[in-house]
């Protein structure tokens, strides 16, 4: 099995901003790897580097051992950018596709901040993730050419809310749905684009206990039944220890610590990291 | 199986709607007798076909402000280009030398009608068919016209945003009104001068031999034509780029991350409501008889971004409304306040010249105010909608 997603060098900088500094990680294919830190340790930055809503100052991502973004700039980053295996100079072509040409690809994301578009039905929010692969241009769209593919798409939406449990709230506004619902409902959208790593952005903000064990058992089950991989950022500790097959522990945008669950309940740098360090008194 | 009854319940009120038009055009001539308000020449009918017109436009508007979110104050500036296109492409030759006088003749030789007249004859069923042809063929490029320069302008425009983006667009209007008002292209935009001469609304009157009107369809052409692109627009809209449009309003991060290309899709919907308004255009042309800059100023697009405003940002049969009560009271209903007016021997105070500008403002404040989301907010006429509310209030669905 190879790596759905591998991370090499990549940096984040906003001006002097440093939010994601250096990092490497490995996302193998159909795990579940969490990724962790304390506030503004540049984990969602992390996100929108790979989504494509920013692009890296420096560093590749690969997706399916293909390189998906790379951005090693030539000359200006070896002043900026420090650390033993920084890569910082290249002749290779700068590359950075938009949000949907990566989604395009088979990376789909949910947001920390549920963003469900607002006016429209829970269906007409799962059939739209489905528009970018019909087969269909606009004018057999307006005409009516091709019912076919229409019907396909309005049936395949049908299956994935009735597999989520989501089928009879179709014709309610999707804001309407309680908290946890529309969390579903996020994912439900970013199953519906056919991905094949869903990468999901704190999804157990704002849940009680129990919703968030049947978050455990629902991620787990879309893993086995999609054929997923899961990258994942949370800050529930239960959750992730629970879940997750390894773990990247960030702070200050550098990674502080990686391993399975056990090894990061015991690293003293993640306990510091996340209670601060006891100052010694003389 | 039921969206196919509905299609047909559609089709059948739009062909209701239709065959009330020519009836109510015709109406005078069958019954003689009837109130002066159904004469060919009583402004119902200039209300009638302004409004088509319009609605088409205001229509096209919605399409970018209301379903795609993108505000965008160029639609004067298209219609321009659509009437334009059409004027010249329709004056027949042998007017050309009379209407371009100032200048010396056309540069442009050329009159799609003339062509046709050259196959099929120019008189009789002929002159009939070569008419609504070139009509059509006129038409469809008026909007290419339109949507081309829509694409051009759109590479730039649309990577900005509300306010931004409006501003652009507005400025792209007035910068092709100037551009047409100026002499050095007299020879092709006939300057600041008008361009008349070309077929109009009333040229699809038949008439007997002897010149008398036999049957009057010059309302019908215009809501005809109307109808078939505002269907094409719902159809657009109810299509799976309809929602794609509709996502990026609601929340273009989220579109984005849901693999719907920003940029390709504001760049359709753009063009097509080039298209449309330039087809509008060029039905303004026709309406007014004649294509001049002058009349395509940034007043214009305010009209119609009002209709849109008032008959609620995302609904297609609230612009349509919208339209049609905005033009009455305009063009005929608040024409009274204008003149003088005597009740018995008592002269109302404040009537004259001017007046009706004042309720009219007032009147759409009013609107504004107590009606915030329009007439229909973002919802739709449907006849199953009308038909529930029936015994009660009749009004909207959902």
């Amino acid at each position: 099995m190879g790596n759905a997603l591998h991370l090499e060098n990549v940096t984040m900088q906003f001006g002097g901003v440093v939010s994601v500094n250096n990092l490497t990680l490995d996302v193998p294919e159909n795990k579940i790897i969490a990724l962790i830190g304390p506030n503004g340790a540049g984990k969602t930055t992390a996100f929108n580097c790979i989504t494509g809503v920013y692009q890296p100052t420096n560093g590749l991502i690969e997706f399916m051992g293909k390189p998906m973004v790379r951005n090693y700039p030539r000359g200006k980053a070896e002043k900026t950018y420090k650390g033993e295996n920084a890569k910082t100079y290249s002749n290779d072509p700068v590359i950075s596709p938009t949000p949907d040409q990566i989604t395009g690809l088979g990376i789909a994301r949910t947001f920390q901040n549920i963003r469900l578009w607002k006016s429209m039905s829970v269906f007409d929010n799962v059939l739209i993730a489905k528009h970018q692969h019909a087969k269909q241009n606009v004018f057999s769209a307006i005409f009516r050419g091709n019912l076919a593919e229409e019907k396909r798409m309005r049936d395949e939406t049908m299956e994935l809310l009735v597999e989520q449990g989501l089928d009879e709230y179709k014709d309610e506004l999707a804001v309407s749905l309680p908290y946890g619902l529309q969390r579903r409902l996020e994912i439900a959208r970013a199953l519906a684009t056919n991905p094949k790593l869903l990468l999901l952005d704190e999804p157990a903000a704002g849940m009680n206990p129990q919703e968030t064990n049947e978050l455990t058992d629902f991620v787990r089950q879309i893993r086995e039944k999609y054929d997923l991989t899961v990258f994942l950022i949370e800050h529930h500790m239960d959750l992730v220890m629970n879940i997750s097959d390894y773990i990247y522990v960030i702070d200050f945008g550098s990674e502080i610590a990686q391993g399975v669950p056990e090894e990061i309940q015991n690293n003293q740098r993640v306990i510091e990291a996340y209670l601060g360090v006891a100052e010694e008194e003389e | 199986m039921k969206q196919n009854q509905k299609n047909y319940t559609a089709f059948i009120g739009i062909a209701i709607m239709l065959a009330a038009v020519i009836l109510l055009e015709n109406i005078s001539a069958i019954i003689p007798g009837l109130p002066q308000v159904f004469s060919p020449t009583s402004p119902l009918f200039t209300v009638l076909k302004k409004a088509a017109v319009y609605s088409l436009v205001a229509v096209s508007m919605n399409l970018l402000n209301g379903f795609t979110g993108l505000f965008s104050l160029g639609q004067a500036g298209f219609m321009l280009l659509g009437a334009y296109t059409y004027a010249i492409l329709m004056v027949p030759s042998a007017q050309k030398d009379q209407v371009y006088y100032l200048f010396g003749g056309c540069a442009f030789d050329f009159s799609i009608l003339d062509m046709f007249e050259g196959i099929f004859g120019s008189s009789g069923a002929g002159y009939v068919i070569s008419l609504i042809l070139s009509c059509l063929i006129a038409l469809i490029l008026a909007g290419a016209v339109a949507a081309f320069f829509a694409y051009l302008i759109g590479i730039p425009v649309l990577r900005l945003k509300s306010d931004y983006l409006a501003i652009a667009t507005l400025g792209f209007a007035e910068i092709l009104r100037a551009i047409f008002q100026w002499q050095k292209l007299g020879k092709v935009t006939n300057g600041a001068n008008m361009i008349k001469g070309f077929p109009t609304f009333s040229s699809f009157n038949i008439t007997g031999p002897s010149g008398q009107v036999i049957l009057r369809l010059s309302t019908f052409v215009p809501f005809l034509i109307s109808t078939v692109c505002i269907f094409i627009i719902v159809l657009l809209i109810n299509s799976s780029y309809g929602r794609a449009f509709k996502s990026i309003r609601d929340d273009e991060i989220a579109a984005e991350a849901m693999g719907i290309s920003l940029f390709k899709h504001k760049m359709l919907s753009f063009v097509i409501s080039s298209f449309f308004a330039g087809v509008g255009g060029a039905l303004f042309a026709m309406y007014v008889a004649n294509a001049q800059a002058k009349a395509f100023t940034s007043v214009m697009t305010y009209e119609i971004l009002l209709i849109v405003v008032i008959g609620g940002i995302g609904s297609v049969s609230g612009s349509v409304i919208a339209t049609f009560l905005y033009v009455a009271c305009s063009e005929w209903w608040l024409r009274f306040l204008d003149s003088e007016q005597y009740i018995g021997g008592f002269k109302l105070p404040l009537l004259r010249n001017g007046f009706r500008m004042v309720i009219f403002s007032v009147v759409i404040m009013v609107i504004v105010l107590f009606f915030s989301q329009g007439i229909m907010g973002e919802n739709e006429i449907s006849i199953s909608g009308l038909m529930k509310k029936l015994p009660g209030k009749k009004e909207r669905k959902q």
